[in-house]
């Protein structure tokens, strides 16, 4: 249990990053997970481009991985353009957290991911595929 | 390690096990069509575990019982083939907040194909039917109630004989989910008062994939069949079938075979234990670890106090720690339970949780296993810095 809940994870979830909610904002998306109930939502601000992000949070409520998840994720999303977000690979998602990541707890840590990419992508996106995720470790920058 | 999870499906005794492997060895051929003497072996043991399973619940007739595949399809076949020919717009149908989905769902789809109103019987803060209201709501005479036994997600044993009674004075039909209650107490349908029970084996130290369907005959006699095809006919024509008599016009295609025998001896496992004292020993485990909840700051527990209102069913929360963690922390220490909405969303938002941690016991659990939920969970709280 120790190597899941890892002072890193327990300090995320008790002091999440990012956490609130931007008004005004310029995208917004919220969505859940199913096999919990689990609501998060997140806000986003862009810059003058209009391309890149330039401000982001999330609230909602949700279990540690979850929340440590959306957390640690929010932090690199600063100055990314919207094609970098939509490329972003759930396979670095799972890797950031630094914890070993099985099927049960799947959601829980890709449920910020799903929020983020409905956001950019402008309607709910689908959960990504559990073997691809799970397969191995992200082969760093490739579409999801 | 500790199974607190037996509220979704149970484990097997070495018996059923060893039955459903003997079936498939010595005894297995298809049901209901061979005229060679291994097929009317094995037709006699697939009815011989309808006839168990009729004396098992107290049904009057082993004709009565249609085996299905569990109590989901059971209260689907009712909805379809009671619900869709009896059913029409305007007609109330009545459950409850508490209900699993499988008593939820089809409901809500025979109103969608009927014009039929739904409504929802209103649960108390302490997790009991709120027998005013639903007074209140029979009063407008529903065409059906449909209403769990014990409650899944919160452990509630209803009073399901006298909402029976008060249902059947407006002249409803009443259909039990006895999903929770068949495989942990007593259950005698003579005097429930029901029209139509559904339950599942799995979840009565059963195979998966064999469950009941019980129903009153002249109920059944007078319903369509609800899927169509081979065993459940008498005479096929091109231009139409004639149905086979009960409970054969509701099994249609090969039923589960093997599966039959492992739930028969299933039923002789537990008559074999006493369902008084399968009752007695959940009740003592629900006493012993309510209580030790109780002790435990930041815990709060879901459902009626009193044991005789709830079962060996434990819903729970942990101040300061999500269901799913304190799964997660108890699942590394062997312990298996389970966190979510409980197929029971609707109860969640009742009480404004997204969900729960629920300890479910069984024959095989014991004080040890509570000694170890309730260590467990204090080692999340001290994980989590909440204790």
């Amino acid at each position: 249990m120790d190597n899941l809940y890892r002072d890193f994870i327990l300090e995320h979830y008790r002091e999440p990053h990012n956490r609130g909610r931007l008004d005004p904002h310029d995208l917004a998306f919220a969505d859940s997970n199913p096999t919990c109930g689990d609501e998060l939502g997140m806000t986003l601000r862009l810059d003058e481009s209009r391309k890149r992000i330039a401000d982001v949070a999330f609230d909602g409520r949700g279990c540690a991985i979850s929340q440590a998840s959306a957390s640690i994720m929010t932090d690199g999303l600063r100055g990314l353009s919207l094609d970098e977000v939509r490329a972003l690979d759930p396979r670095e998602v799972i890797a950031d957290l630094g914890v070993p990541i099985g099927p049960a707890r799947l959601k829980c840590a890709l449920l910020g991911y799903k929020v983020l990419q409905g956001a950019v992508q402008g309607s709910a996106a689908k959960w990504p595929e559990e073997a691809d995720v799970l397969a191995g470790p992200s082969t760093g920058g490739s579409a999801p | 390690m500790a199974y607190l999870d037996s509220a979704a499906s149970s484990q097997k005794p070495r018996s059923v096990i060893d039955a459903v492997s003997d079936a498939y060895a010595h005894h297995y051929a298809n049901v209901h069509r061979g005229l060679y003497e291994l097929s009317t072996d094995a037709d006699a043991r697939y009815e011989g575990a309808r006839s168990a399973l009729a004396a098992f619940i107290g049904a009057p007739s082993h004709r009565e019982i249609v085996f299905v595949r569990n109590a989901t399809e059971a209260l689907n076949l009712i909805a379809h083939s009671w619900g869709r020919a009896n059913l029409g717009p305007g007609d109330l149908v009545l459950s409850t907040e508490m209900e699993h989905h499988a008593n939820l769902v089809p409901w809500q789809q025979l109103a969608a194909a009927t014009g039929a109103n739904l409504e929802y019987v209103r649960v108390t803060d302490d997790g009991r039917l709120d027998l005013d209201d639903l007074d209140a709501r029979l009063a407008r005479e529903p065409r059906l109630v449909a209403v769990s036994h014990i409650s899944n997600a919160l452990g509630t044993i209803n009073p399901i004989a006298e909402i029976a009674r008060r249902a059947h004075a407006v002249g409803a039909i009443v259909v039990g989910d006895l999903a929770q209650s068949v495989p942990h107490m007593p259950v005698d349908l003579a005097t429930l008062g029901l029209d139509f029970a559904a339950f599942s084996g799995h979840k009565m130290l059963g195979p998966s994939g064999i469950g009941a369907l019980w129903g009153r005959r002249e109920l059944l006699d007078a319903m369509p069949p609800f899927l169509t095809g081979g065993s459940m006919i008498t005479r096929v024509t091109l231009n139409g079938a004639e149905w086979n008599e009960v409970p054969w016009k509701f099994e249609a295609g090969t039923p589960a075979i093997a599966e039959a025998s492992g739930l028969a001896a299933a039923i002789a496992y537990l008559e074999g234990l006493g369902m008084d004292a399968v009752r007695a020993h959940e009740r003592e485990l629900f006493e012993l670890a309510w209580g030790r909840l109780a002790a435990i700051a930041g815990v709060r527990r879901l459902g009626p106090d009193s044991a005789d209102e709830h079962a060996g069913v434990i819903s729970f929360v942990v101040d300061g720690i999500h269901p799913h963690d304190v799964a997660t922390v108890l699942d590394r220490q062997g312990i298996a339970v389970r966190a979510g909405h409980h197929c029971a969303q609707p109860l969640m938002q009742r009480y404004d949780l997204p969900a729960t941690t629920r300890a479910s016991f069984y024959v095989y659990n014991d004080a040890e296993d509570v000694e170890r939920l309730t260590d467990g969970i204090r080692s999340a709280q001290r994980l989590f810095g909440t204790a």
